[in-house]
């Protein structure tokens, strides 16, 4: 029977039209849908999917209560491993976690765990929400410092043990990358806040506006009567090329552009107040889903034509495959094995035009990737209104230079324990991407909850 | 007799960092509950000029010279940059000066003693770098007066001989001419059409000075065109001179890169690397070239400014 369905496809908005707007690209599945892929589960013994989640989520038991119907119970499976699904549910990279590892996938296409994932947590979401009773109060507190993914599950863990936990975050809003960087065609602000109210109802207090290293340092947290403390970050420094022109009008880190417009909604200046400038022609420097989600975002300000731009070829391109089919249906073209060596502008400083060189692949490298060469006297110019650098980002400094106790990598990473999140610094535990470097919404949480948990056995001792 | 002097030292610091402790968790607690950053006072110091002390108690307590804070006023506002120009640790506010040039410093304006300000984040950016240097230079032009007071107290506390030169076009758009005077061994002043001091530059009132007395470092804060020209007057007696930047920022943490400014043959982000820098290395052309960057849209803002409630949330 469940051989012979063939997994369902994604409901989307139309390529043409969604290249202008802002709402939701994939629009879910309905319940006859979501119920007839969950019937492709084989329900397997030994399920091999759970292996390829980081944080173990039930997915079987899940996927079983779905095809009956019991959308409350699916949902109670997976809020007991994972407390933002909603988020989950769109932004993994179900092909190379859950799905990857799907037995039907071996001769068939996988089950689609991330949509239904998704489902039971949209679902969930219309119900009238449950009273949350906290529990017992154990006296203890823990503060939590930055509300990306990984301070958030950290947090929201905690408090269900019954400790007091106070999260800071640097920026008016918590939500991390969450918020201020996946767009909302992607993952909509609405989704996010939700996950973050259900934190709230845990009792979870949350200090905005609180850049730590500047108004306390994790010390005088500690000394201020916190128990413990967990660093989560994130790696928010944008790296640029130091190529000639870089510092021109025009060319933006890809934070900035997506900060401006997710968390500050330029899209909707002059309605909002922050402005933000996307020219006729935008070139995305990178192919990570940072660079798909600029090259997207560019087209929705009314680009005419939006670039990536990429040094290595088609299938060493880091982002999800769905994101660059996405990306490749809405218009945005690739050029491939190139890259920008100088950006030159007029005399107000303002980009005009990019000189690129081509590239070839060579021997594979340290990653295990083909090495990209350059092609010496391959140069050549192309006009450009504005340039997005996509091309990675570190850990922001600012804790880790002002808590002497955390040891750090060459790169300036908090040095932590996998499996307790445990720093060089008694008491202090950190996890996500401030450890990893930049990394996977799942992953981040992950290191939050297991960062819980040591948090929990560090303070009952 | 020095033993002494070093127990009793001992208790009176370990008595004074538990006070502190205590009055800094206090601090915390109360904020808690009412993280709201109220207007105590609101005051028209100059021609479209305002200054608002600011109940922010944790910010107070950490504030430097040197710092600034980052405000928004509304949803959907922008996060605009003000120095940190006064501090007051034991009533817990700041102080904040601005100057109306467009969307949200206008709608700041119209703020009134009572009213919150929606988010407030801070002290950002490096302290000023203190020491007791000898004779030293503070010079402000127009809202520049802001941010060079509480350096130039700091300086003067280190032990310094402070000269101070505030400037401004006129008299209407000069302010804290007492509080400077207060911190400075000397005060020179200079207008533009001379209604007030010297007429002429604050660079004039510098030459002079530079010509009468050996001078060890200089700070200019101030419209770039005058940071330019200071640097450019000190720079062949190579006077040590400290600029504090002022480009367009967003986060203020080192985030998205939108401050960047060129010092020397490096990028740096002003909001953690600065803002103060190295007069004699800084391009202030590319600087100002990047403050002019969106002088389209803050023009297309003023003109919604009129716009009816809504989903204009600027208000
Ligand atoms: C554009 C973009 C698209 C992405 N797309 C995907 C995707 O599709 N799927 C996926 O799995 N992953 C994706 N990622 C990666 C994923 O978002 C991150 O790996 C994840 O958010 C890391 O979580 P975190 O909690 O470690 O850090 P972050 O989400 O970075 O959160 C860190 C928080 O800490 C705050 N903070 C920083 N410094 C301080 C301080 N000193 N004091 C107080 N607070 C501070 C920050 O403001 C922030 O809110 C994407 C990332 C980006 C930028
Ligand atoms: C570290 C720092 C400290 C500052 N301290 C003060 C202060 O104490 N008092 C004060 O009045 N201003 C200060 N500024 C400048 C202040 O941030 C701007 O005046 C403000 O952002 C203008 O916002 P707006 O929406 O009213 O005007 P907009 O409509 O955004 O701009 C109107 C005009 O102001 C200029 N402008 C825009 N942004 C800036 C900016 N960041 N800096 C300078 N000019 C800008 C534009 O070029 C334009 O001419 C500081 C800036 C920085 C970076
Ligand atoms: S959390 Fe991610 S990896 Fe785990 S089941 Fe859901 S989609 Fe798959
Ligand atoms: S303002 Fe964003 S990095 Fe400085």
């Amino acid at each position: 029977m469940s051989l012979k369905i063939p997994r369902n496809p994604m409901p989307a908005q139309d390529p043409g039209k969604r290249a202008k707007n802002f709402q939701e690209v994939a629009l879910g599945y309905d319940e006859n849908t979501a119920v007839l892929e969950a019937q492709r589960c084989l329900n397997c013994k030994k399920p091999l999917c759970m292996q390829g989640c980081p944080v173990e989520v039930d997915i079987p038991d899940f996927i079983i209560e779905v095809a009956k119907g019991d959308l409350k119970k699916a949902a109670e499976i997976i809020k007991g491993k994972n407390s933002l699904p909603a988020v989950c549910g769109r932004v993994c990279p179900q092909e190379s976690q859950c799905e990857k590892f799907c037995i039907l996938g071996k001769k068939h296409e996988p089950v689609a765990i991330g949509r239904l994932e998704r489902f039971v947590a949209d679902w969930e979401a219309k119900q009238e929400a449950e009273e949350v009773y906290p529990p017992e109060a154990t006296g203890k507190k823990v503060a939590v410092v930055g509300a990306g993914p990984a301070g958030l599950t950290c947090a929201g863990d905690l408090a269900k043990l019954g400790h007091e936990v106070t999260v800071f975050e640097a920026l008016h809003t918590p939500g991390g990358v969450l918020m201020y960087g996946i767009p909302e065609f992607r993952l909509p602000k609405d989704v996010v806040r939700r996950e973050i109210e259900y934190i709230k109802k845990l009792g979870v207090k949350f200090e905005n506006n609180s850049v730590i290293g500047k108004l306390f340092t994790v010390d005088e947290l500690l000394e201020e009567g916190f128990n413990a403390v967990f660093v989560g970050t994130g790696a928010g420094l944008p790296y640029f090329m130091k190529i000639p022109g870089e510092n021109l009008n025009g060319v933006y880190s890809a934070n900035e552009f997506l900060t401006r417009t997710n968390l500050m909604c330029a899209y909707d200046f002059p309605n909002s107040c922050t402005p933000i400038k996307a020219g006729q022609k935008v070139a995305v420097i990178g192919a990570g889903n940072v660079a798909m989600d600029s090259a997207r975002t560019a087209l929705r300000l009314g680009a005419e034509e939006s670039y990536i731009v990429y040094r290595r070829s088609e299938s060493e391109m880091p982002a999800r495959h769905e994101e660059i089919e996405h990306a490749e249906e809405e218009g945005v073209k690739f050029l491939l094995l190139t890259s920008p060596v100088e950006f030159k502008g007029n005399a107000n400083g303002n980009l005009e035009s990019m000189v690129c060189i081509r590239y070839e692949l060579g021997e594979p490298d340290a990653s295990g990737r083909r090495k990209p060469i350059a092609i010496p006297g391959s140069e050549f110019e192309m006009e450009i209104d504005n340039v997005v650098m996509a091309i990675g980002q570190g850990p922001n400094p600012l804790v880790p230079t002002s808590t002497p106790g955390l040891k750090l990598t060459k790169w300036g990473n908090i040095v932590a324990d996998e499996e307790t999140g445990q720093t060089a610094q008694d008491g202090v535990f950190a996890g996500g991407d401030i450890v990893t470097g930049a990394a996977t919404v799942i992953l981040a949480m992950g290191a939050g909850k297991k960062a819980a948990k040591a948090i929990h056995q560090y303070l009952a001792k | 007799m020095f033993m002494i002097g070093i127990i009793l030292n001992f208790f009176v610091g370990r008595v004074a960092y538990m006070l502190w402790k205590k009055v800094l968790l206090h601090k915390v607690e109360t904020e808690v509950l009412l993280k709201m950053y109220k207007i105590v006072n609101q005051q028209k110091i100059g021609e479209n000029l305002a200054l608002l002390d600011v109940q922010a108690p944790q910010i107070a307590q950490k504030a430097k010279a040197g710092q600034f804070v980052i405000v928004r006023i509304a949803e959907k506002g922008e996060r605009i940059p003000l120095t940190i120009a006064d501090f007051d640790r034991e009533k817990g506010t700041i102080t904040l000066i601005f100057q109306e040039v467009g969307r949200t410093t206008q709608r700041m304006a119209l703020l009134k003693t009572g009213d919150n300000i929606l988010d407030l984040v801070g002290p950002l950016g490096e302290p000023t770098h203190l020491a007791n240097f000898g004779t030293v230079v503070c010079i402000g032009g127009g809202v520049g007066i802001a941010p060079i007071y509480p350096i130039a107290k700091a300086l003067k506390e280190c032990g310094n001989k402070v000269i101070s030169i505030i400037g401004a076009r006129c008299q209407n758009l000069l302010f804290w001419e007492d509080k400077m005077r207060d911190v400075s061994d000397e005060l020179f002043i200079a207008t533009d059409d001379g209604s007030v001091g010297q007429k002429g530059f604050v660079t004039d009132v510098l030459k002079q000075l530079m010509a009468d007395n050996k001078l060890d470092k200089v700070w200019a804060i101030g419209p770039m065109v005058m940071m330019k020209a200071v640097a450019q007057v000190t720079k062949p007696t190579q006077i040590d001179t400290i600029v504090s930047l002022n480009p367009i920022m967003v986060d203020g943490t080192g985030m998205c890169g939108a401050c960047r400014v060129q010092v020397g043959d490096e990028t740096k982000f002003a909001c953690v690397d600065g803002p103060e820098f190295d007069g004699h290395l800084v391009d202030f052309d590319l600087a100002m070239r990047r403050l002019s960057y969106y002088k389209d849209e803050e023009k297309r803002a003023l003109a919604q400014k009129e716009c009816q409630g809504g989903g204009c949330g600027c208000h």
